[in-house]
């Protein structure tokens, strides 16, 4: 038997007795290497059985155990964890141990997750197909010349073929969303600042979070309870209210969607699925309008100029010195050690590094960054001032369907164009879920929905009227 | 400390650690501030300074920066020195220490450079001045100023090893601007400028343009030396450093820290002489010293309080004449309130306090004890010295233009005592004499 049951479901089935941990996790293992073409994961937990044991022998000695006991949990290559490597599927960190464990990992041990292991991703988590994983790529598993999405493509493959039921991912420009809606799960980028990022290796820290991967969205809603919140390793978490299980939030009568007119889609199949949602939306009771977000059509263009300045600062560390690989340093002055080491970065790394160190600089900011900046305050006053109306804003997750491997490898700005529905909601702060809600030629579509900032826990307990099973 | 044995996965910038911020430091940031009179920001935010140096665990410095409308926690402030100058505080910054390199040579010849991490990280405040110094010694006793200032709010001891550091810029004759990095101690920053000032004028009267350069300074040759970095090619890519919240100084804030402020230099100087009747020029040299005031203030009764000013001013500050050597004494609140109470009830004289007090602070002790036995005799002493140097008026005339003939004036004290005075004690007091 596959564990295709949602880790909701699980977590009943193992607590009350009806199936072990132990059987979940050895078909979980099982089914990880059935399904191993794939390439979803860089590492694995070889204790997983072990553990899964000592919580099944808990649960029979009458023992509290944890919210989720026994659960399979994958986790993205750039979350800190102590037990396993954490690699950012790059050579520059090959084999690399944190001597710590994020707040997230910490977080859901406490509540006896048994991680399964560590997921492929784009390196450093630029990229949205995860070719540019220095380990190979992740292939889609509903057909797999196409990519999976990126850079959690290695979260959302395991979620989908069932060898997790929860992935962790992180979301700097749609990371999470665009391989949820290319695989066909749920996947949530939550407000900035609602789960703590201490641990998560950063590519672009002022609009980055991790983000959860499931097959329903309760599951995000139960991961959520458990990750979210305040921590005192992360000050930007420090005004967040996690979202929690049991609080009923009041709904609002017939909230009004707002429909992004720069959002849509060119392929009418595609758009489609997005009429159809709409459809049932207003079958409960919603008013859905079309709004326009004028600097959507900047945003791209800006996401790139800021999240390329702040990698060329995020990945300044990586100079081989405290850390990295074996490298002789005898006979090198400081710079050239440091250029030499850095030239295990891959190439997509390199083409961001390199133009994080002319967007900001002296006599170029004002051209580039500094504008992208402008577009940032710009988008955020218009998103806010759309927020005032409208309860939910609704587009589909990426505009196109998954593209050929290595179809848009050479390509980097109709690359970039993908993110188009995505960024908005990292550029601004704000909540966003992509849910799976469609197929076209037998690959899964997703569809977005924004709402204001903290309003994550209402925004999951809405977008239940989308469905709550991955196709 | 061992290198590196202080060290967290924070401070070593390890992949996906956060910055947090210290809210002890912004606090005395803001203190600090306050205590040279500079404007403070009502939010605070900090900014990355990325440059690459093996310092720098992150190779980016979490710093302060004065743009996109903020500006650091503290700027245009003046204060005095205790000569009276002027002296106009540009900015204030708050930021995180880098690490400290160490050079070696290998026995092969090639170079090796040595990190320690234990102090990265460890919140720092960079204290920029406008050009308003006039010499070498003046610049030293600004530092004093800022040390007592930071004694007194009790940010850090700033006589620890490091502690307080500075860059210093010497220009002569409207030339270019030479900037002096890496001076750890007060004493070696005016001896530092000194030379670059002598450097530069040398230059200067040659005919020599002076490079607009950073220069080291080298505490073993005692010289400045021209380093190889052409830090004004960097350019530092400054943006807002999005781990750290903006801090909101609201009125309340500073209000509060206001509040929580102990007393002022300036404050306690007019305290004392209003209260005590402490000439000026005595409170001046009293609120110098916090540690002077510390024992001044816990000695004095209202009777004695006045006496207790003179004796640490003049006699206690006289013969330790450096801060280390006053911060190294025995001396204690009990000692001084004895002397004092001793000199009112006019039991003993202020000759025999100053020696009294002279050796307390030198060895600690009970001043009974040194009474019973040796500062007894040391009276007597001053008095067959003074009776010496009346009877020999050549012999004194003598030592006093040629310090070498004191020796003869030393032999027939020996004489006179039978070879029981200490020759030392004896050329001290000699010393004393032949200048009043």
């Amino acid at each position: 038997m596959i564990p295709a049951q949602t880790a909701t479901e699980l977590v009943r089935m193992i607590s009350s007795g009806e199936t072990t941990a132990e059987y979940i996790i050895g078909q979980t293992l099982k089914q990880i290497e059935d399904t191993s073409h794939l390439h979803a994961f860089l590492h694995m937990n070889s204790n997983a059985i072990q553990q899964a044991k000592e919580i099944d022998h808990r649960i029979q000695r009458g023992e509290k155990v944890g919210r989720l006991a026994g659960i399979p949990i994958s986790i993205k290559d750039n979350i800190c964890t102590k037990q396993y490597p954490t690699t950012c599927a790059s050579h520059m960190l090959d084999g690399y141990m944190p001597p710590y464990d994020a707040t997230v990992i910490r977080r859901i041990l406490d509540e006896d997750a048994i991680i399964i292991g560590k997921t492929n991703m784009d390196e450093f988590a630029m990229g949205l197909s995860t070719e540019f994983s220095a380990y190979g790529p992740t292939l889609n598993p509903h057909n797999t010349e196409v990519v999976p999405g990126g850079s959690s493509g290695g979260s959302a493959v395991s979620v989908a073929t069932h060898t997790s039921a929860i992935s962790l991912g992180s979301d700097t420009g749609g990371s999470v969303r665009n391989p949820a809606s290319f695989c066909g799960v749920v996947g949530f980028k939550p407000t900035y600042g609602m789960i703590s990022r201490y641990g998560l290796i950063s590519y672009a820290n002022s609009i980055e979070q991790i983000g959860p991967m499931a097959r329903s969205i309760s599951d995000i809603q139960l991961c959520m309870s458990i990750v979210s919140g305040p921590d005192v390793n992360d000050n930007t978490t420090a005004n967040s209210t996690p979202v929690s299980l049991s609080e009923q939030y009041n709904a609002t009568e017939n909230p009004k969607i707002g429909i992004i007119r720069q959002m849509a889609s060119k392929d009418t199949r595609i758009q489609n699925i997005l009429n159809k949602a709409i459809e049932e939306l207003s079958s409960h009771g919603c008013q859905c309008d079309e709004v326009s977000l004028e600097m959507v059509d900047y945003s791209v263009a800006a996401y790139y100029t800021i999240t390329s300045t702040e990698v060329a600062s995020n990945l300044a560390r990586y100079d081989n010195i405290r850390y990295g690989y074996d490298m002789d340093y005898t006979g090198y002055e400081y710079h050239q050690y440091v250029t030499k080491a850095r030239a295990r970065f891959g190439a997509e790394v390199k083409r961001r590094m390199i133009a994080g160190g002319f967007v900001p600089s002296a006599g170029y900011a004002g051209r580039y960054f500094l504008k992208a900046l402008k577009v940032k305050s710009r988008l955020t006053r218009e998103i806010n001032r759309t927020f005032e109306e409208y309860d939910y804003l609704i587009s589909v997750t990426v505009p196109i369907l998954p593209f050929r491997i290595g179809e848009k490898i050479d390509d980097p700005v109709s690359m970039f164009l993908v993110d188009i529905n995505t960024v908005t909601a990292n550029l601004t702060g704000k909540p966003a879920i992509s849910i799976p809600y469609g197929v076209v030629d037998g690959l899964p579509v997703g569809i977005q929905i924004m709402a204001n900032s903290m309003e994550d826990a209402k925004l999951l307990q809405f977008s239940h009227i989308l469905g709550d099973d991955t196709q | 400390m061992v290198p590196n044995s202080n060290t967290c996965p924070i401070c070593l910038g390890l992949p996906g650690t956060l910055p947090l911020l210290n809210s002890e430091a912004v606090r005395h940031g803001v203190a600090l501030a306050m205590s040279l009179n500079c404007t403070t920001p009502e939010s605070l935010a900090f900014f990355r300074k990325n440059y690459f140096y093996p310092d720098l665990p992150k190779n980016y410095q979490i710093t302060q920066f004065d743009a996109y409308g903020h500006t650091s926690i503290g700027g245009n402030g003046t204060v005095n020195t205790d000569d009276g100058t002027e002296i106009r505080i540009r900015r204030i910054q708050l930021e995180e220490d880098p690490g400290r390199l160490t050079y070696e040579g290998g026995n092969d010849g090639r170079q090796t450079t040595l990190v320690d991490y234990n102090r990265a990280g460890v919140p720092l405040v960079e204290i920029v001045t406008e050009p308003d110094f006039d010499s070498p010694r003046q610049a030293r006793s600004f530092m004093n100023m800022l040390a007592d200032t930071i004694k007194n709010l009790d940010i850090a001891d700033p006589y620890l090893d490091g502690a307080m550091r500075a860059d210093g810029n010497v220009s002569v004759h409207d030339g270019n601007k030479v900037e002096i990095k890496n001076i750890n101690s007060f004493h070696d920053l005016e001896k530092a400028l000194h030379y670059e000032l002598t450097r530069q004028n040398s230059l200067y009267e040659n005919n020599i343009t002076i490079q607009q350069e950073t220069r080291h300074w080298d505490e073993r040759r005692r010289i400045t030396i021209s380093s190889r970095t052409k830090e004004a090619e960097l350019d530092y890519r400054y943006f807002l450093e999005a781990d750290i919240p903006w801090v909101d100084l609201d009125d309340d804030t500073i209000k509060e820290i206001s509040a929580n402020m102990p007393e002022s230099t300036t404050a306690r100087r007019e305290r004392y002489i209003k209260q005590y009747n402490i000439k000026p020029q005595v409170a001046n040299v009293l609120i110098s010293d916090t540690r002077c005031c510390r024992l001044f203030e816990e000695a004095l009764t209202p009777e004695t309080a006045l006496i207790i000013a003179n004796i640490l001013t003049t006699d206690f500050m006289g013969v330790m004449d450096t801060r280390e050597k006053r911060a190294a004494s025995q001396i204690t609140a009990e000692h001084l309130s004895k002397i004092a109470t001793l000199i009112k009830s006019n039991k003993i004289t202020r000759a025999v306090a100053k020696d009294v007090l002279y050796k307390i602070a030198k060895k600690g002790g009970d001043i009974d004890d040194i009474l019973d036995a040796s500062s007894y005799d040391t009276s007597k002493l001053y008095d067959i010295i003074s009776d010496t140097l009346q009877k020999e008026p050549q012999a004194a005339h003598e030592a006093r233009i040629n310090p070498p003939a004191i020796n003869y004036l030393v032999g027939i004290i020996m004489r006179e005592t039978r070879g029981a005075a200490d020759p030392q004690e004896v050329l001290r007091i000699l010393g004393e004499l032949l200048k009043e």
